[in-house]
């Protein structure tokens, strides 16, 4: 398969990040493709977080670049802020603002016309059957319904990339499996989905999944080909044996 | 059958107009392992504080080894070990200095129980110079665990461990539970993690503060008794909206690289299979299989 | 015992590791006492001032020559009458005009009390403050020389009457006030707005969730949190009455014993109300902003620190009387600046108990040996 005629959405090249004597990130290198469901996976303090916060400009990078659809994060991180979506673990949305004052909110932000903001109220709330909660304020909801919304509030400006830190965590099982629908959504729509889990029956949900160790990326690949590739019957062991070895 | 060491009885709270546990009964017997199985905001964290002595139940009754927890809260105390939710040492401190503060407020040394907690302390010794704000998500958790532990509790409780911690701390925490339940404790754990109630004695599964279930994992999965099959096939997006419009499937749920599909009967698998590739047009994988857990408790909650 | 020193030597390694909560318990009152001892301590030099004398007589010239030499002042000019005095001042040179009763030397040879009167520019007060000090010292040392003193027991009238004006900022109070006036709001601060955001913290963290599952006494958790800032806050106060004394010359004419049981007195009180304010909240944040806002500008404003409560309106003056920092004071002030004896302040100090007591009580009462 030719990879250099490949048009990737995410790429990055020896992306190192370094806090004094610490190396956080030593110098990765993937692509991802558009429309691609990407794990991100990797033990607490392995540098997941680190290397996602260069990505969506959070943080700069020690050394190396990435470009994350078509902008370097390096030469013009703005851009990259507006061609993406970002959900962190902790929740990100107002709390004491209605369902769709938060929409109207971060359409506001990433500048939507009035006209457009109307209509993705609808689209969204019509998405998530919210449509009689729109008057309610986000903190009376369940916190699955929480994060499904604030997964379509990362979405509102119809970004290339949309990256998810930790979306289901502490969310039920059905929730959680719903999370996972709407992710195939957005995918189908082309969004490209970068997502970090601890649940690693989520990892099998994705197209290729990376697993950082220490700072490096141990290993990338489909979920088939990693589990074909430890022998492992499920990406659980495959994880736990790539971490493990490493302690 | 061991002796009943934690006994409650038509457990009530409410907080406001929420009523975050609804008349719970439970026992949990001497030296079990026992789980609280739900997701968040079902009323584990209210049920844990209650046992713990940290909140009062507006009504029912909770006693551990025969002390209730209203009255004796002072006993109780002493005895008790408690891991909450959110990481409550002081981060400030270092490793060292915390696990030598929370000997002292009980009244105890780190040396004079070092038994109990040297497999767990040995992990994070190497780094007890370190304050514990600089620690990653498992050595917190160990951490507090060996905080928890220092001063010989008879009972050990845990809320959410587990959350945020990555797969293998998972494992290293769920083997040390399994250690020291060995050791004679008598362990309540809560967990959002399915697959985590697979490594408890028993668990009881919670609900909008109402427990729907209580027994040995074996058991519960003994009790499914729906037809149960995994399929998957090249797309599984596809394949999961195509058996969502099927009849004959009463739900369908995404589980790791297959998909559960529970039948409204039982079918042969070479029936299903014409029927998936008829109605949906996809060409499937099917097999029957045995519930786990999680199957359970889905399959509960949609009731 | 054992218990009580580990949960001080905590707090201690709290306070040490926090660069935010150190910054305000040894820059604050270094930084405040620096702050008005640069203002105060401007050495005064050749004042440029005016004189209004219409009478000329020996005696004045006398006075004038006298205060000429002092190096403080210089005289640089006579003017008419003190109707120019506006014109004069808003012209900026001259600081202070010194006018002269026309029948000054007559009163002052036939023992009757001779009129004086300073005007003084005091849109700098601390200048102006400074400047009519001198004058009063060196007309006063200029009327006492030539006559003997008076039989013993009889009080000498005061011979001059200096009549000190300030114009422009007629409220001003001498500088010496102020530094009672800081010690009193750097231990509110310490004590109340510390202890309150530090035991917020513990429940904002869910340390404090651990602490009472312990089988730890309340007391002994309350007593952990409060001691370390007892001993903090006595500090700090006996750091800023010796700057004051050091840098710029504040007197200390009380005993210092009765200095040391107020302070404590007064600290007790704020750290109740600090204990008070953390039962009632959940947060640091909540902590800082109702300490701040809710103590810190009541007793800045109403307790006679900067604005006197005399002047105030009834209803203020009514609230001052429930704020602990003025009682402590009116105590302080009275002890350090007139040499007063627990005689003379007992009423404040028996106020200032009963309001530690109620807090201390309310404190108490509100203090949970459980969540919610």
């Amino acid at each position: 398969m030719s990879r250099i005629n490949k048009n990737y959405i995410v790429r990055a090249k020896n992306l190192t990040k370094r806090f004094g004597d610490f190396t956080a990130v030593n110098q990765i290198n993937f692509e991802v493709e558009p429309g691609e469901i990407f794990g991100f996976l990797g033990a607490n303090g392995a540098g997941k977080t680190t290397a996602m916060r260069m990505l969506t400009g959070l943080l700069k990078a020690t050394d190396g670049d990435a470009h994350v659809a078509g902008h370097s994060i390096n030469g013009s991180p703005e851009k990259v802020k507006y061609s993406i979506g970002y959900m962190s673990q902790k929740f990100s949305l107002y709390d004491d603002l209605k369902v769709y004052e938060n929409i109207r909110l971060y359409g506001g932000i990433y500048g939507l016309t009035g006209k457009q903001i109307r209509s993705k109220i609808e689209d969204i709330l019509e998405e998530l059957n919210m449509t009689a909660l729109r008057n309610k304020l986000v903190r009376d909801l369940p916190l699955g319904w929480k994060q499904k919304l604030a997964f379509s509030v990362a979405l509102v400006h119809d970004p290339a990339v949309v990256f998810l830190d930790e979306p289901t965590s502490g969310v039920d099982p059905i929730t959680r499996r719903s999370f996972w629908e709407l992710i195939y959504r957005a995918a189908r729509r082309g969004v490209t989905v970068f997502v970090t889990t601890h649940y690693l029956d989520e990892a099998e949900y994705c197209d290729r999944v990376s697993i950082m160790v220490n700072g490096v990326i141990e290993a990338l690949d489909t979920p088939q080909k990693l589990k074909e590739k430890y022998h492992a019957r499920s990406m659980h062991e495959v994880f736990v044996h790539l971490a493990r070895k490493e302690q | 059958m061991q002796k009943t060491f934690v006994r409650i009885e038509n457990l009530t709270k409410r907080y406001g107009e929420v009523e975050a546990l609804r008349d719970i009964s439970l026992d949990i017997k001497q030296g079990e392992l026992f789980g609280i199985i739900g997701p968040d905001g079902a009323g584990k964290t209210t049920l844990m504080r209650i046992l713990v002595t940290l909140i009062l139940p507006d009504s029912g009754e909770a006693a551990i080894n025969g002390r209730e927890v209203v009255k004796d809260w002072k006993y109780l105390r002493k005895h008790i070990g408690y891991m909450p939710g959110t990481f409550s040492l002081y981060e400030d401190l270092t490793i060292e200095e915390n696990l030598h503060f929370f000997a002292t407020i009980f009244g105890t040394t780190k040396e004079e129980n070092y038994d109990l907690i040297k497999e767990i302390y040995e992990h994070i010794e190497p780094f007890k110079d370190r304050k514990a704000g600089q620690l990653s998500g498992g050595m917190k958790q160990k951490l507090a665990l060996s905080c928890a532990l220092i001063h010989r509790p008879d009972f050990l409780v845990l809320d959410e461990p587990t959350t945020g911690i990555d797969a293998v701390s998972r494992v290293e925490l769920w083997e040390m539970l399994g250690k020291l339940k060995d050791e004679g404790l008598t362990i309540l754990v809560s967990t959002p993690y399915m697959d985590e109630a697979e490594l408890c004695d028993r668990v009881a599964f919670l609900q909008d503060g109402v427990i729907t279930e209580v027994n040995a994992p074996d058991t519960i999965k003994k009790e499914f008794d729906q037809p149960l099959y995994a399929m998957n096939s090249k797309d599984n997006y596809e394949l999961l909206m195509g058996l969502r419009k099927m009849d004959m499937v009463r739900s369908a749920f995404l589980f790791g690289e297959n998909i559960h599909v529970v039948t409204n009967h039982s079918y042969g698998e070479e029936e299903l299979q014409k029927a998936v590739l008829e109605e949906a047009g996809i060409r499937a994988n099917i097999r029957p299989i045995h519930a786990g857990i999680e199957d359970c408790f889905m399959s509960r909650m949609m009731d | 015992m054992k218990v009580l020193l580990s949960l001080i030597k905590k707090e201690f390694y709290h306070i040490i590791r926090d660069k935010r909560s150190l910054l305000i318990l040894v820059g604050m009152p270094i930084v405040q006492v620096v702050l008005f001892g640069f203002a105060i301590s401007n050495e005064i030099h050749e004042a440029p001032i005016a004189v209004v004398a219409p009478n000329k007589s020996q005696k004045v010239l006398r006075l004038l020559e006298r205060i000429e030499v002092s190096s403080y002042f210089h005289i640089v000019r006579f003017l008419e009458s003190g109707g120019q005095l506006d014109e004069v001042f808003k012209e900026g040179e001259i600081k202070l005009v010194l006018l002269i009763d026309k029948d000054f030397s007559r009163d002052l040879g036939q023992r009757k009390t001779a009129k004086l009167q300073v005007i003084a520019d005091a849109t700098d007060p601390n200048t102006a403050t400074t400047l009519t000090g001198y004058i009063e010292a060196i007309t006063n040392r200029f009327a006492r020389e030539g006559f003997s003193p008076l039989p013993v027991g009889k009080q000498m009238p005061p011979l001059i009457d200096i009549n000190v004006k300030m114009q422009y900022n007629p409220s001003l109070r001498s500088v010496f006030l102020f530094v009672p006036g800081i010690i009193t709001v750097i231990l509110l601060l310490i004590s109340a707005m510390m202890i309150s955001i530090t035991l917020a913290r513990e429940k904002e963290k869910g340390n404090m969730e651990i602490l009472l599952v312990s089988p730890l006494n309340p007391v002994v958790i309350v007593l952990g949190k409060v001691l370390p800032y007892v001993i903090l806050a006595l500090v700090n106060g006996w750091s800023i009455l010796l700057l004051g004394v050091w840098l710029f010359g504040v007197p200390i004419r009380g005993d210092l014993v009765l200095i040391f049981g107020e302070m404590l007195l007064f600290v007790l009180t704020a750290l109740s109300l600090g204990l008070f304010i953390s039962t009632k909240v959940q947060t640091q944040q909540a902590a800082l902003m109702i300490s701040l806002i809710g103590l810190m500008l009541p007793t800045i404003i109403l307790s006679g620190f900067i604005f006197p409560i005399e002047s105030m309106p009834l209803p203020l003056q009514f609230i001052s009387h429930l704020i602990p920092a003025k009682w402590f004071l009116i105590i302080l002030r009275a002890i350090m600046l007139k040499g007063a004896t627990l005689h003379y302040v007992v009423k404040e100090t028996i106020i200032l108990g009963i309001i530690c007591l109620v807090l201390l009580g309310l404190a108490v009462k509100n203090f949970k040996t459980r969540l919610e």
